[in-house]
């Protein structure tokens, strides 16, 4: 620690050089994803501007086409932020397309029930791993591991087929369209714009969020400050949960329905944009909003793979995987400039 | 100064581990508006008793009387609502927070459950401002040193239980000062004494003994979890003061003095040169010749194990370097050490030296197949061999090369760990501490073992709680205080356990 030599409160005793600093700015992973899509979007602009690329409606597809994987990375931001880990987001997606498909399908209940049933089993799953994780000091990577099986074998046992939805008022409301002007939004895309504001301000202004932060930063600290830790884990879970329920039944209004095998590995794509969006894997640093741009970016590459026609779709893995590697770099560079 | 009620006072407190009473009957009373000390060596239950008042351990006897009214803790979290605070060597804070939010979360200012930051932060800059303290409470706390996020958590301590108009009657500082340099002590001791002033109690806990001496106005001495007295500060010098917390008088040590050192010491082997490290111990120089014996004296935590460590690489130094016969070394890492021809039989021999799971043949090969790197194994004839001298010359008990280490005695394991280092056929020996914890009749043939390798050329840096141990085998002795190598005796005649004693106390070789 060579800071420790310096005097206590002299105020440039903090960082030094420009680049330092910005280096040190937390804000600065989510700067750089946005920059990252706006470059994309731009270079997108460029190369497929008569193909209708720069239709305000392509931009809003992104949030139409992806509101789903918005909703569970939002999940997953408070998990990851809180120094865990949720492997059964996928999981927990597959069940709930399942799990309504059947209802409404086979057992002729009203969507509108169906969705708070959902809802519920979701979060209550994320509950019992949360309690599990917190009471049996277990670690989240092995607990939301058997959450992972259990939801998907859980989607088997409903039905080894996939059901389709031919339910009026779910396609009705799959249909639904909000007008912009410039174009519209489907009420998935909307949902999780609502949940992104939601978790902005639950995040930054209510002391549970904090606690989330707190507890990132360093959970034995935040226990010794006489938070309730505890709590505050199991809470996270239960919101990851939830918001892979929702997820769900976005997905199922998106795809209209139910299959065991939907949403494989989504928990991976979730994380990803977790990480892309500049949240720390330790935890404890990020923003939802960088959740946001990651998201975004991933879409936009789908979108320029479509775009581009000649490309296999795997581009999008290779393409992820890079980007992931390069964020987890920085992510590494500032916080080995922390340590140093 | 006439005395006033004590706000805490405690009163012939128990405690109890499985096999070991770690206080058995402490009194200790606490007055407002003083800074009282807690001193004695390392497992005098210094710890102990912090533990139990801030109810971090339940008390088995006893009893603890805060402002009048008996209590009894069952978690930190009650003892911090009766308005005991508490603020550890390391910072217990969230790096990733601001300063204002470290102090008020878990209890931030809230309308309609949304949090107040204009309010919190404005609280937060007042109080700190109050304190007479200069932080920008916006910026996150990593973005300050270690030091100022110790003042930080002082601030949170004495802020938690003000909104119930109690506020904090007690502040118990545990090392507070370990890490810190001499401009930071100071700011932390400024913000002491203004807490002093309003009328906290303060309990402080440290190694330095001139800091208890700068800030201290009395003190609780306590050894073997016995109080041994209660002293003014002002009225008990700094060697007596050292006399009761080893509890031996002066004189008495003299007696076990006794040489019987080898002459010959040849050239110089390893030289040191303002070698350093900030938090760990002060640059300093240190020069060891061939077969020579150096041992180090001072009391717990004045820096032994620190210096040994940057010797070994095992810490890697901020300031000098180190030659080993002529040569510079960069020691970066241990490897580099060994290399050299440096061996370190560190004193936590159970959790930094041995694997108690494997054998003791396998132990002892450890280094010397690590030295060869993993590519080359060591054949198993010659691996036997070196093995079977080793055990019959250091007399391991049982004989046994397939016996696992973790069923050996002390004495025996310290054995093994020697024998491990001393098949690498090292120049400069390391032993920090190789006599703890084992049978007089073990310890006698480990010193003994260390004049014979000495004899034979072998340069041994010995280290070790005992002076009489210290001043029996060493031609030189370095004694440490503070975490500062303070002197170098030339051992002799005219050496004794009370020179070095005076030494340690006064800081200055005269």
């Amino acid at each position: 620690m060579s800071a420790t030599t310096q005097t206590p409160t002299a105020p440039d005793s903090r960082t030094t050089s420009k680049a330092a600093q910005l280096l040190g700015d937390r804000r600065l992973p989510v700067l750089v994803t946005a920059t990252l899509f706006l470059a994309m979007y731009i270079a997108g602009l460029s190369r497929y501007q008569n193909y209708g690329f720069g239709e305000p409606q392509v931009f809003l597809n992104l949030f139409i086409d992806n509101g789903y994987l918005l909703v569970a990375a939002v999940g997953a931001t408070f998990v990851i932020m809180s120094g865990g880990i949720d492997l059964s987001v996928g999981s927990v997606i597959g069940f709930t397309t399942m799990f309504t498909a059947w209802l409404v399908e086979r057992q002729g209940l009203p969507i509108l029930v169906v969705i708070p049933m959902a809802l519920a089993v979701g979060a209550l799953g994320g509950f019992l791993m949360g309690y599990v994780i917190h009471n049996f000091e277990i670690q989240p990577f092995i607990v939301t591991l058997a959450g992972l099986f259990l939801f998907r074998g859980l989607c088997l046992v409903i039905s080894k087929e996939s059901i389709a939805i031919g339910d009026a008022s779910v396609s009705s409301m799959a249909q639904a369209q909000a007008s912009l002007g410039v174009g519209f939004l489907s009420v998935g895309a909307i949902v999780a714009l609502v949940v992104l504001a939601v978790a902005f301000y639950v995040l930054h202004y209510t002391p549970f969020g904090r606690r989330v932060y707190a507890i990132g930063g360093n959970e034995q600290s935040a226990l010794l400050m006489g938070l309730p830790q505890g709590g505050t884990k199991i809470a996270v879970y239960t919101v990851s949960g939830f918001c892979s329920a929702l997820a769900g039944l976005l997905f199922t209004l998106y795809i209209q329905s139910g299959d065991p095998l939907h949403a494989t590995g989504m928990e991976l794509d979730a994380i990803a944009a977790v990480v892309i969006g500049g949240t720390l894997l330790t935890g404890g640093s990020g923003y939802v909003l960088g959740t946001l741009f990651g998201v975004l970016v991933l879409g936009l590459i789908k979108s320029i793979i479509q775009f581009e026609g000649t490309l296999s779709s795997w581009w999008t893995k290779i393409a992820t995987g890079v980007l992931l590697c390069a964020f987890i770099l920085i992510q590494r560079a500032m916080t080995a400039r922390k340590k140093a | 100064m006439a005395e006033p009620l004590p706000v805490l006072e405690m009163t012939g407190i128990v405690k109890e581990f499985p096999g070991v009473r770690a206080l058995s009957g402490v009194d200790f009373r606490l007055f407002p508006g003083e800074i009282h000390a807690l001193m004695g060596e390392n497992g005098a239950g210094k710890s102990t008793l912090i533990k139990v008042l801030t109810g971090v351990y339940s008390l088995d006897g006893g009893t603890i009387t805060l402002d009048g009214k008996s209590v009894r803790f069952g978690s930190p979290l009650q003892a911090q609502q009766a308005g005991i605070s508490t603020v550890y060597q390391e910072v217990n804070l969230c790096p990733n927070l601001s300063v204002a939010e470290n102090i008020f979360i878990g209890r931030e200012p809230t309308r309609f459950g949304r949090i107040q930051w204009k309010r919190l932060r404005k609280e937060a800059a007042e109080l700190v401002d109050r304190l007479g303290l200069d932080i920008d409470v916006t910026a996150p706390l990593s973005s300050y040193p270690l030091a100022v996020q110790q003042l930080v958590a002082i601030v949170r301590s004495v802020s938690t239980g003000a909104g119930e108009g109690q506020g904090t009657k007690v502040l118990v500082l545990d090392e507070p000062t370990s890490s810190l340099d001499r401009d930071e002590v100071l700011e932390l001791f400024r913000l002491m004494r203004r807490l002093k002033d309003e009328g906290v109690a303060i309990l402080f806990v440290s190694h330095f003994l001139d800091q208890i001496y700068e800030i201290c106005d009395r003190m609780t001495v306590l050894r073997n979890g016995t109080l041994v007295g209660e002293h003014m500060v002002s009225e008990l010098d700094q060697v007596g003061l050292i006399q009761l917390m080893i509890g031996k008088a002066l004189d008495q040590l003299e007696e076990l003095h006794e040489h019987q050192l080898h002459a010959d010491v040849g050239e110089t082997l390893l030289k040191a040169d303002g070698l350093g490290r900030t938090g760990g111990i002060a640059p300093f120089d240190l020069e060891i010749k061939k077969g020579e014996v150096v041992g180090l004296a001072g009391l717990l935590g004045s820096g032994r194990t620190e210096l040994a460590r940057l010797l070994f690489g095992a810490d890697q130094p901020d300031s000098g370097k180190v030659s080993i016969g002529g040569k510079q070394v960069s020691m970066s890492a241990p490897n580099d050490a060994i290399g050299a021809g440096v061996a370190f039989c560190s004193e936590n021999r159970k959790t930094e030296g041995l694997v108690p799971d494997l054998t003791v043949r396998e132990n002892i090969i450890l280094a010397l197949q690590a030295a060869r790197g993993w590519t080359r194994p060591i054949p198993s004839a010659q691996r036997d061999e070196l093995v079977g001298k080793y055990i019959k010359a250091l007399d391991i008990r049982p004989a046994n090369p397939e016996a696992r280490v973790g069923q050996l005695s002390g004495g025996n394991q310290q054995k093994v760990l020697l024998a491990r280092w001393l098949i690498t056929q090292p120049k400069l020996l390391i032993l920090d501490e190789p006599t703890r914890g084992i049978d007089i009749g073990a310890k006698a043939e480990i010193q003994k073992l260390v004049v014979s390798l000495s004899e034979d050329g072998m340069s041994v840096l010995y280290i070790a709680a005992e002076l009489e141990e210290v001043l029996r085998l060493s031609h030189t002795i370095g004694v440490l205080r503070d975490r500062k190598l303070v002197a170098r005796l030339t051992n002799g005649p005219e050496i004794t356990s009370s020179k070095i004693l005076e030494t340690i106390a006064s800081g200055e070789h005269q």
